[in-house]
């Protein structure tokens, strides 16, 4: 009698009690969002692992959008996106959305691990949450690869040729792999059908569950920061960390401006444009894939052209790809190949600032190189820039050990 | 912590943040919720129908589709005209007046715009079977006077489509819109009297 | 889209800007190279100069397109009552000047010769031309239409400069009348006795019924109407997208506003 009282009584408590006793949701709300402390300093590199989520949202509700009209079948597929394009309400919108998020989901992504390259985020505890990390770059790779095959372009179907019949590099399993792959002799109409099933269904299935543990793993450790220093070790009387602020209300209502500026500039691009002059969407691909003609320039799409870059640097073909698949995983060893005892490059020494630079501008020079032909001084170009890339990780172990740090403050560094 | 002008405030700008996030997001929703609609290629694959009837003798039916419906157009004679008002107490809505199942120029002893033209979807409105057409006199019984006949669960129909009582289905066959071009062409998909 | 957004300062300003930003990509562009880049080949394309929101042009562009490609060439993805709605003509103007071979404006524009023939008749069937204006991009198709010269050796009597060995016939030869393409031989750096040809110029060898400015303004008609239907939503997408980057600049503004509110206590 007196229970069903108090639950009547007062509303708005007995529903949230109602809820509470049979899930953990103001618990949950608590230990992720109003009582998550993380530092005050986050600064601008701090923002794309929001913007990834944002993205991934973006990607997801396109995507099933596009699913509805979309045909799956070599004899329908192209025909199947022009009728997104013109017949389809709004149909053009969505479809730029999401060849537009798909680019932007890895300029954000390449950001974000930039991020970890610069505070020392991989480094202990933190070395699973990179672990994750890195498979979500893997799986983001492949769904991407997946996705660019479902227009059934003529880029489209001879960028894929190429790619898998890279995996016929493999010596013994190659071929079987190859064809395993494929579901057929050749790219075929079955290829495209078992990519769509991996890029509507597979792949983003992983990718949730890759992300919510990528966030749980975060969670548990607790952010770092640009200082690189852990605000856990600073505690008020409260237990609050002196140098954290609750995720809600102070990162949330500062990551919103952060997300509206970049709406703004995702909407410039989907609304004025959404080419991006061909590298977003390729002009080769406005044609239907033809068998029987190959396009004068195949190149991956651009955010795959620094590792295409490198394969195309080695002159053998199973060197080439080994090299290029060590270049994808190589940071993945991050954690281990850092052997600084300083996380943050503010306190870091000359030497890894350099390293770093180096590190950066051979990367981008990789993919400019990765779109132009492989001929004359791009390749020689191409080859000393993989040189700086591979020099980076594995040499880390030695010029990090050696690399004269700052000493780290106690206290992060905030300005108002 | 603050004082109540910084409180007021940030409760302002709360709310006028949520105001015109709630806003964006509904705007939105808007594009992704147009696009449900039938597209260009589904309007234009459900475009009205044209129907020759200038070569259909009096007793002969046609059948057309029209969205994906079976529609029959019958051209009574005058044997047949003279048999719809002998039964109307066996009807269960012998004046039409479900305004849903015909548009309003049908709503009379016809059921049709020219007494000649039966227009009539063929949809059982039991549960959508094809109805058979027993158009001839004494087809299923001697005292049959013509119609319709649903082979699923024997629901009949009259030949102005009207559902006779005792059947399981509830309503009179559908008239689908159409209008007649010309004396000869029948137009379904647009009603009479429509620019 | 009425007219009043289309030609509101706001928008103008706004497309102004993104020209810009279009040309400093394009530049950027062109400074990277050419894989990015639709056309094939180092031919220089003298730029079409045409714009596609001008919709007497593009009116213009949409009869020349029936008149002299539809013959051969489909525009599959296309349909009357999107031309008719876009263009600004009635569904009356559409049937009558522009529907040929189609009886519904719902229809899309299909080719007259089937393609079985054409492509016995060429050896290749003619192409849609629904995306060749984004495929190949639009200055390419306006200097393959200017493009034909008299070749002796083609089955045709003609090849074009841009797409040399083209099965296509010169089919606005009456308007543009014949050329010849003067070829030079240079010799080639480092390379002893090798020469290579250089294409240095056209010469008219006929005349036709225009002059070559007027053949330049059909051709740039026509084009214009290729890179509309090559993206009919244009238009739209940016009259849209200038509403879109307003409220956003709003909601940035008040989202900034309440940041800073709630950042006040930290020190």
């Amino acid at each position: 009698m007196a229970r069903v009282e108090a639950e009547v009584g007062v509303e708005k408590g007995g529903f949230m009690k109602w809820i509470d006793d049979r899930f953990p949701f103001t618990e949950t709300l608590k230990l992720h969002a109003t009582e998550y402390y993380a530092s005050k300093n986050f600064n601008i590199w701090y923002i794309f692992g929001v913007l990834a989520t944002v993205v991934l949202v973006i990607q997801l509700v396109t995507g099933i959008f596009l699913t509805m009209n979309y045909k799956p079948a070599a004899a329908e597929a192209f025909a199947s996106v022009e009728y997104i394009m013109r017949d389809v309400e709004w149909g053009w919108l969505i479809r730029y959305m999401h060849s537009t998020g798909a680019s932007f989901f890895f300029i954000i992504v390449y950001l974000h691990m930039f991020r970890g390259l610069l505070y020392g985020s991989y480094k202990k505890p933190r070395e699973l949450i990179w672990i994750i990390g890195m498979m979500i770059f893997f799986v983001l790779m492949a769904e991407a690869f997946a996705g660019y095959l479902l227009p059934w372009g003529q880029m489209s179907y001879w960028g894929a040729q190429v790619i898998i019949s890279l995996f016929g590099a493999i010596p013994v399993i190659g071929e079987v792999l190859v064809e395993t792959i494929r579901g057929d002799y050749s790219i075929s109409d079955i290829t495209l059908n078992r990519f769509f099933a991996l890029h509507v269904i597979a792949l983003p299935l992983a990718l949730i569950a890759l992300v919510f543990v990528h966030i749980v793993a975060l969670h548990h450790v607790g952010s770092n920061n640009p200082d690189g220093i852990e605000i856990k070790d600073n505690k008020g009387a409260d237990g609050v960390p002196l140098d954290g602020v609750a995720f809600h209300p102070y990162h949330t209502s500062k990551d919103l401006v952060y997300i509206i500026a970049f709406l703004m500039l995702f909407s410039f691009v989907v609304f004025f444009a959404p080419d991006m002059g061909g590298y977003f969407l390729e002009h080769a691909n406005f044609e239907p894939a033809n068998v029987m003609a190959t396009p004068e320039h195949i190149a991956p799409v651009w955010y795959f052209t620094p590792f295409y870059a490198i394969l195309r640097a080695v002159p053998d073909k199973l060197w080439g790809a080994i090299l290029m698949g060590a270049a994808v995983l190589l940071p993945l060893f991050l954690p281990w190949l850092d052997r600084s005892r300083v996380r943050s490059i503010r306190y870091r020494g000359w030497i890894y600032k350099l390293a770093l630079t180096l590190f950066a501008i051979s990367f981008i020079a990789l993919g400019y190189l990765g779109l132009k032909p492989a001929e004359n001084v791009y390749v020689i170009l191409a080859r000393i820039f993989s040189i700086i890339y591979f020099g980076f990780f594995l040499l880390m172990p030695y010029y990090t050990s050696i690399d004269k740090t700052k000493p780290v403050p106690d206290r992060v560094v905030y300005h108002d | 912590m603050t004082n109540d002008v910084d409180r007021n405030r940030r409760h302002f700008l709360t709310v006028a943040t949520a105001v015109t996030g709630i806003a964006g997001v509904g705007a939105v929703s808007i594009p992704f919720l147009s696009s449900l609609k039938p597209s260009a290629r589904a309007q234009a694959l459900g475009a009205p129908v044209e129907v020759p009837i200038g070569s259909l003798d009096p007793g002969e039916m046609v059948r057309v589709m029209w969205r994906g419906r079976l529609v029959y157009v019958l051209r009574r004679d005058e044997q047949m005209l003279a048999t719809l008002e002998q039964d109307r107490d066996r009807l269960r809505d012998p004046d039409s007046e479900n305004i849903e199942q015909q548009p309003e120029y049908a709503v009379n002893e016809y059921r049709s715009v020219k007494p000649e033209y039966l227009v009539i979807e063929g949809s059982c409105t039991h549960l959508g079977c094809a109805p058979l057409p027993e158009i001839a006199a004494g087809s299923l019984d001697p005292t049959w006077p013509g119609g319709f006949f649903c082979p699923c669960h024997g629901s009949k129909f009259d030949l102005a489509g009207r559902v006779y009582t005792g059947v399981p289905a509830p309503s009179n066959l559908r008239v689908p819109p159409h209008r007649f071009v010309r004396d000869d062409l029948i137009m379904i998909g647009v009603n009479t009297g429509a620019a | 889209m009425t007219d009043s957004v289309r030609y509101s300062p706001v928008a103008e300003g706004c497309s102004i800007l993104a020209s810009l930003k279009q040309a400093a990509a394009t530049v950027m562009l062109l400074a990277i190279g050419s894989t990015a880049l639709a056309a094939g080949g180092s031919v220089h394309l003298d730029p079409a100069g045409n714009d596609v929101d001008n919709l007497k042009s593009l009116q213009s562009g949409a009869a020349n397109f029936m008149n002299y490609c539809s013959g051969c060439h489909s525009a599959q993805y296309v349909r009357y009552n999107s031309l008719a709605r876009d263009l600004e003509l009635t569904d009356d103007q559409v049937a009558a000047n522009l529907m040929f071979n189609a009886d519904k404006t719902f229809e899309t524009i299909v080719a007259s010769m089937p393609e079985a023939d054409s492509a016995r008749w060429f050896g290749k069937t003619p192409p849609d031309l629904s995306l060749i204006a984004r495929s190949k991009g639009t200055d390419y198709v306006y200097n393959f239409l200017k493009g034909f010269y008299v070749d002796p050796d083609s089955k045709t009597g003609v090849n074009n400069l841009v797409l040399s060995g083209t099965s296509m016939p010169h089919v606005l030869w009456e308007q543009q009348g014949f050329q010849n393409a003067i070829f030079e031989e240079h010799a080639v750096e480092d390379q002893e006795g090798v020469t290579t040809r250089v294409f240095e110029g056209f010469e008219p060898a006929t005349t036709g019924s225009m002059s070559k400015e007027e053949f330049e303004h059909f051709a740039r008609d026509t084009v214009n109407f290729l890179e509309y239907i090559a993206e009919p939503e244009r238009s739209t997408r940016r009259t849209v997208g200038t509403w879109v980057l307003i409220y956003l600049i709003v909601f940035l503004i008040i989202a900034i506003m309440l940041k800073k509110q709630i950042w006040k206590d930290v020190t």
